[in-house]
């Protein structure tokens, strides 16, 4: 009998969506597609409560209208589930869906056309992790890349967020510009407008979404033949991030025109008034670390002053000295500069006051609202400032004795219970705020300001004393420890207890071979979980080893 | 109302004969319905038959139109209950509910209702809730059919079959004086395809005329010893009855006899993926022409023994696709043909999986496993999906680190008002410590998921509160904490939890989730619903409710948003010496149905030139450390991270994308949880006033003036661009 492999077979189409973006919407418009083209459509999806914002499959299937067997009454028999190794088109609203996709084998080399948004909705695990959890997204598109026979990848989710529509337009769009489908472009487009709902704004992003997939943006490719072959490690194989978007690419153009600067020209990276210390992070640094610092200086100038740029430079030149890689990459210099700036930098009244009441945050405000260049907006902080926090910013003497009173406590904690809404656009709101950032002259007498200087220093002190005992891969770690100190309130305790922790374990096992090693498993515990429980478990492993 | 609207869809329904309507499986019931003549329909809503109760309700016009009678149930054994209507009168009737869960609730009455029998066709329409995108305990709707006696009908997953299913079930029942149960899986529910229509039928005789000719048959009641006759005639009567109707109506299909000597049986509601294995296998094609005999078993229960016998006995091996566990159908096949002295060997869950869902490919590898047996040399192609994972051409070859792909459960709906109850129940936790915590059926159940972790057990619907009847001590320390949903509070938690709880002097917090709608069955109406709605009786207030039956602790917090207030009403309620139940009612509109409501609104205010603001949230990068604890205690799709802008640092910063719908909970959360200085709410001013330009421009006067010494001081030191 003609089957299956004669052809005979419906087109099959599986659509990976999360609840709420549309996936149905997308179903139904291949489905009316279909109908009003000679083909027989089915589709099917598992609704419900499922659906609320989780993983959706979504199944059509097309099967070309027999004339001569349906006047008998013939129906063909469609299947309600895609099978694996049978999918033609698999459509995947974003990179880790389509990775699923390959995953329970809707998406195979030999078969399948994929048409996938490259944008990256985090989950759950990925968004809760006091650090960095996000999946490396080249993993991701590896999969895609490798498990599709044609790959389709472009930023389906930010070509209809301009058109103010949704992605299922866009990704609409993207199958008509596969060419997957014996249809015409007009074909999917009277499918849309036969929609009742938002017809014009949904045309706009198939019509990107079409042109996308026409001309897909250049992806390096992966080598097919040598994952073939290697099936098991092949995520090692794809070298640096093959996926950029336009801004990932404008920004990376940026970061080399600006190494090129901090080489020819430093002075033009920073403001006019610290020419003496561009100059100096020239004549006394390693190239390869001279971007990060010129960085430092403008942030630690605008944090307090030129000296304290000039503190900056000082404390970061005191590593450089002894950084035995200066000329051959300077890690250790590098990740000073960086972390020793955001050390110095760090987040109090003052500064957050600051930050607040920049014209360029508002302006950026205005821009992410999608609000008129003339139109009325109003921004409002949700503040909730804490005694200890207050005390912390005061004069040593005064700031000491209110951390002790008790009743102070009380008539902050009573004041800022419920916590402020401050409206920064407005007058009050504004002048409050400036008034908090024109304290910083204030912030060298602090009580902060004493505790943080000494620790840096001590801090400082230890990454010298690793490399001296020729140990400058722990020196690195012990440097990255400050990724640790985070937040406020709370949380900012919290990561300077961590932060105590890490620094007491590298104090005591520098002799170590595996001191690095450890050192770097601890800071990545310090940012698993917030109530403790993986660095209790990961220091507890450091001594039995030893 | 509900969340979807089917006011498009249910002017189908008065399309007449010969006409194709195409649409979801759903309508094609509904339309069945109307076309065989019912008098009354209820159901309870639930997936995946939540839009059949949607499509009866805005449909209720064309359903008065024919005098039928429409009413949403109470809960299933309400819907299961008036099916009464149908004992001593000829009078159609159909519930519809989602099973198993249905039928556990709804068991009492229908055992009775099969007992004393039917005169008038009674149909219970089962959105069957089994395999991927289920969310209740995988059981199977076929042992209820066994227990009590009622007909199990399992039609194909074809539109044409399905309506006709719905109208030959009336009959069946009606032939057998038995209830009929019609199971429609999951993908059936919402299969998209097409029939041709017939012209809808009026009730020969209606709910109206019934109530008016009072009619009384004592040996209809279930009481002895009438309930002993009753067993008798299920048996010696009714079975008969229903075996002859199947048989001489062709309920039940044989497809491609005489083409092979081994065969195959299948539900109904396999065949389609049935025969896609088989054409996988190059055994039939997509019209179905196969090359080994096929017994698809439209009705899955009774079996009908000549019929089984029939199809067994010039077959060498049967293959029997039975979907679920027990294999309850494989067994008795087996028991006929034992009995029968039929030689031919039965093959199932050998070769098939022995549970859970029946997808092309589990069904491909045990048809598979089968014909290599029976037929070594019939299959000429194999699909990939047969291969081991290993082999490159497997469609499961490792071709990605696939550890890299997280599971994405279902969550809260972005600015859904129960996120900020179980933030406001883990500050609570925070200071008086854990609890144990008896959760319930509803989106609220979400809340055992990341970042919440909150909820030790699930016990079924409205039973949040009799979940934890047990943990009740007065030497303890702390008291159990209970979560309930308004649509569970009105379904039985009323009783089954607060009335008991009083009763019992149970020392519990209870919170119930009101939020305007059966959510998580799609935004359905209640009695405490807050809306007029035309054809139901709302706005019944469940701290009335809650006190009618004896509690003295109750609190309303009319605004679930402001975390602060209700982590504080926890804190009370968790502390206070008053005994007995503590009720804390947790009210505030679902988003979802909000968000319908409000932006037409929205939309119209803005065209008619009136003062409007559209707020949303926003995270200030620079200020963000990237600590994430604002996730952690909300967890909203809308709260997300990005890399982070700044080139000195490296963890990503939170953000908050364009879905925000500015509801507010992360303010309220930056508030309550002391979290950080960074969230922001952007008001967007459309149509300004008079006051707000006056305003504006002072404002304006005035931030330019100081910002200039700002910015300039800081242009001394920023790179200059």
């Amino acid at each position: 009998m003609a089957g299956w492999y004669d052809g005979q077979r419906p087109i099959t189409i599986a659509i990976l969506a999360m609840g709420g973006e549309g996936g149905g919407v997308l179903a139904d418009w291949i489905v009316s597609l279909g109908e009003a083209n000679g083909y027989i459509a089915q589709s099917t999806s598992v609704a419900g409560v499922a659906q609320r914002t989780g993983t959706t499959v979504y199944y059509v299937e097309l099967y070309p209208m027999d004339k001569h067997r349906s006047e008998s009454g013939a129906e063909p028999v469609l299947s309600v589930f895609p099978a694996p190794g049978e999918v033609d088109i698999v459509i995947a609203s974003e990179l880790m869906e389509a990775g699923r996709a390959v995953q329970r084998g809707f998406c195979t080399p030999d078969r399948t056309v994929l048409i996938t948004s490259t944008s990256r909705v985090y989950t759950m695990t990925e968004k809760m992790s006091p650090g960095d959890g996000r999946v490396d997204s080249a993993l991701l598109l590896a999969a895609a890349q490798l498990g599709s026979k044609r790959f389709i990848g472009a930023d389906f989710e930010e070509l209809s967020r301009g058109t103010n529509s949704v992605i299922s337009a866009a990704l609409f769009g993207g199958l008509a510009g596969a060419d997957a489908l014996p249809f015409e472009r007009v074909q999917f487009e009277n499918a849309v407008r036969e929609s009742s709902k938002g017809v014009e704004a949904s045309l706009a992003a198939f019509a990107l979404g079409f042109d996308a997939a026409k001309a897909p943006p250049q992806l390096p490719t992966v080598d097919k033949q040598a994952k073939q072959t290697r099936v098991d490690s092949v995520s090692v194989e794809i070298g640096p991030r093959p996926t950029k978007t336009r801004a990932e690419k404008a920004s990376e153009a940026a970061e080399k025109e600006r190494y090129a600067l901090a080489l020819s020209d430093p002075a033009r990276l920073v403001g006019p008034s610290l020419g003496a210390q561009a100059e100096r992070v020239a004549s006394e640094f390693p190239a390869a670390a001279r971007s990060m610092l010129l960085h430092g200086v403008e942030r630690t100038a605008v944090y307090q002053d030129a000296d304290y740029a000039n503190r900056y430079l000082d404390r970061v030149a005191r590593i450089a000295a002894v950084d035995p890689a200066r000329s051959d990459g300077a890690t250790l210099t590098i990740e000073s500069a960086r972390n020793v700036a955001l050390w110095m930098c760090y987040q109090d009244t003052s500064h957050v006051a600051l930050q607040k009441i920049r014209t360029k945050r508002i302006e950026g405000i205005r821009e992410e609202a999608k609000a008129g260049p003339k139109q009325l907006i109003q921004v409002r902080e949700f503040l909730h400032p804490q005694a200890e926090e207050i005390c912390d910013s005061l004069p040593v003497g005064i700031g000491g004795r209110l951390a002790k009173s008790k009743s102070f406590e009380r008539v902050v904690g009573r004041l800022t219970a419920k916590g402020i809404v401050l409206n920064t656009t407005s007058v009050v709101g504004y002048t409050l705020l400036w008034s908090m950032a024109r304290l910083r002259p204030m912030r060298p007498r602090s009580l902060r300001w004493h505790r943080e200087q000494g620790e840096i220093d001590s801090w400082l002190d230890l990454v010298i004393e690793a490399v001296d005992n020729g140990n400058p891969a722990l020196a690195v770690e012990i440097i990255e420890c400050q990724r640790v100190r985070k937040g406020y309130g709370e949380t900012y305790a919290r990561g300077r207890k961590n932060f105590d922790l890490l620094i007491d374990i590298a104090r005591e096992i520098q002799g170590r071979d595996d001191a690095k090693a450890t050192l770097s498993r601890l800071i990545s515990a310090a940012l698993a979980d917030e109530d403790g429980t993986a660095l209790q478990a990961a220091t507890a492993t450091v001594y039995a080893q030893g | 109302m509900a969340e979807r609207s089917f006011a498009a869809e249910v002017l189908k329904l008065k399309l007449g004969d010969g006409a194709v309507v195409s649409g979801e499986g759903i309508l094609a019931v509904t339309k069945a319905l109307l076309q065989s003549g019912v008098a009354y329909i209820g159901g309870y809503q639930g997936a995946p038959i939540s839009h059949l109760m949607d499509v009866l309700g805005d449909a209720h016009d064309i359903l008065e139109d024919l005098d039928i009678y429409f009413e949403n149930s109470a809960s299933e054994a309400t819907a299961a209950a008036m099916l009464a209507a149908s004992v001593h009168y000829p009078i159609r009737g159909a519930v519809t509910f989602k099973s198993t869960v249905g039928l556990n609730v709804a068991s009492d009455a229908l055992a009775d209702l099969s007992s004393g029998g039917v005169k008038g066709g009674a149909l219970i329409i089962l959105g069957e809730d089994y395999g991927e995108g289920s969310s209740i305990m995988q059981e199977r709707s076929h042992a209820f059919a066994m227990k009590s006696q009622m007909w199990l009908m399992d039609p194909r997953p074809n539109m044409t079959a399905i309506v006709d299913a719905v109208e030959v079930g009336f009959e069946l029942s009606e032939a057998s004086n038995t209830p009929v149960m019609l199971e429609l899986r999951l993908r059936s529910c919402h299969l998209h395809g097409s029939f041709v229509a017939r012209d809808n039928v009026r009730p020969s005789m209606t709910v109206t005329e019934a109530i008016d000719n009072p009619v009384r048959d004592l040996s209809r009641v279930v009481l002895p010893p009438a309930s002993f006759l009753h067993e008798q005639e299920k048996l010696t009567q009714r079975w008969p009855a229903a075996v002859d109707f199947i048989r001489d109506r062709g309920l039940n299909e044989v497809l491609g006899e005489g083409t092979a000597d081994i065969g195959i049986i299948v539900q109904g509601g396999l065949y389609n993926t049935m025969n896609r294995a088989m054409e996988l296998l190059g055994h039939s094609d997509p019209y179905g022409d196969t090359d080994i005999p096929v017994y698809v078993m439209n009705v899955a229960y009774p079996v009908i023994d000549s019929e089984i016998i029939d199809f067994c006995k010039t077959k060498r091996a049967v293959l029997m696709v039975e979907e679920g566990q027990p294999d309850y159908i494989e067994q008795n096949v087996n028991t006929i043909l034992r009995r029968s002295n039929v030689t031919c060997q039965i093959h199932g869950k050998d070769l098939l999986a022995e549970m859970g869902e029946y997808t092309t490919s589990v069904v491909t590898h045990g048809l598979s496993a089968f014909l290599d047996t029976y037929l070594p040399d019939s299959t000429t192609h194999k699909p990939n999906l047969l291969l081991p994972d290993d082999h490159p051409d497997s469609p499961f070859a490792a071709r990605d680190s696939t550890s890299a792909v997280e599971p994405r459960p279902p969550g809260f709906c972005i600015g859904c008002p129960e996120r900020p109850i179980f933030s406001a129940l883990k500050l609570a936790e925070r200071e008086t410590g854990e609890h144990h915590v008896s959760a319930d059926i509803g989106c609220h159940l979400f809340s055992i998921n990341a970042p919440f972790d909150i909820g030790a057990t699930t016990m079924g619907y409205g039973l949040g509160s009799a979940g934890a009847a047990a943990l009740n001590s007065r030497n303890a320390d702390r008291r159990t904490i209970a979560i309930m949903g308004d649509g569970g509070f009105w379904h039985n938690g009323l009783t089954s939890g607060v009335g008991n709880a009083v009763f019992n002097d149970t020392d519990q917090l209870l919170v119930v989730v009101d939020n305007d709608y059966s959510a998580a069955t799609g935004g359905q109406d209640l009695l405490s619903s807050g809306n007029n709605n035309p054809i139901r009786s709302t706005k019944h207030s469940i701290e009335k409710a809650v006190r009618g039956v004896g509690v003295k602790w109750a609190k309303t917090v009319p605004n679930t948003y402001k975390v602060a207030e209700l982590r504080d009403t926890f804190i009370e309620a968790l502390t206070t010496k008053e005994v007995g139940p503590k009720v804390v009612i947790a009210q505030s509109e679902c988003q979802l149905n909000r968000q319908r409501r409000v932006k037409p609104e929205f939309q119209q205010a803005l065209k008619a030139g009136d003062r409007v603001v559209r707020e949303r949230f926003g995270v200030d990068a620079d200020t963000c450390t990237g600590d994430h604890a604002c996730v952690r205690i909300s967890g909203c799709p809308s709260l997300t991270i990005k890399p982070n802008p700044d080139p000195m640092r490296t963890d990503p910063v939170a953000t908050v994308t364009d879905s925000c719908v500015g509801c507010g909970v992360c303010g309220a959360n930056a508030h309550a949880a002391a979290l950080c200085p960074s969230f922001y709410r952007t008001d967007v001013v459309y149509n300004p006033g008079f006051t707000d330009r006056v305003r504006t421009r002072a404002r304006s006067w005035l931030i330019s003036r100081l910002s200039k010494r700002i910015e300039n001081r800081a242009a001394a030191f920023e790179r200059q661009i």
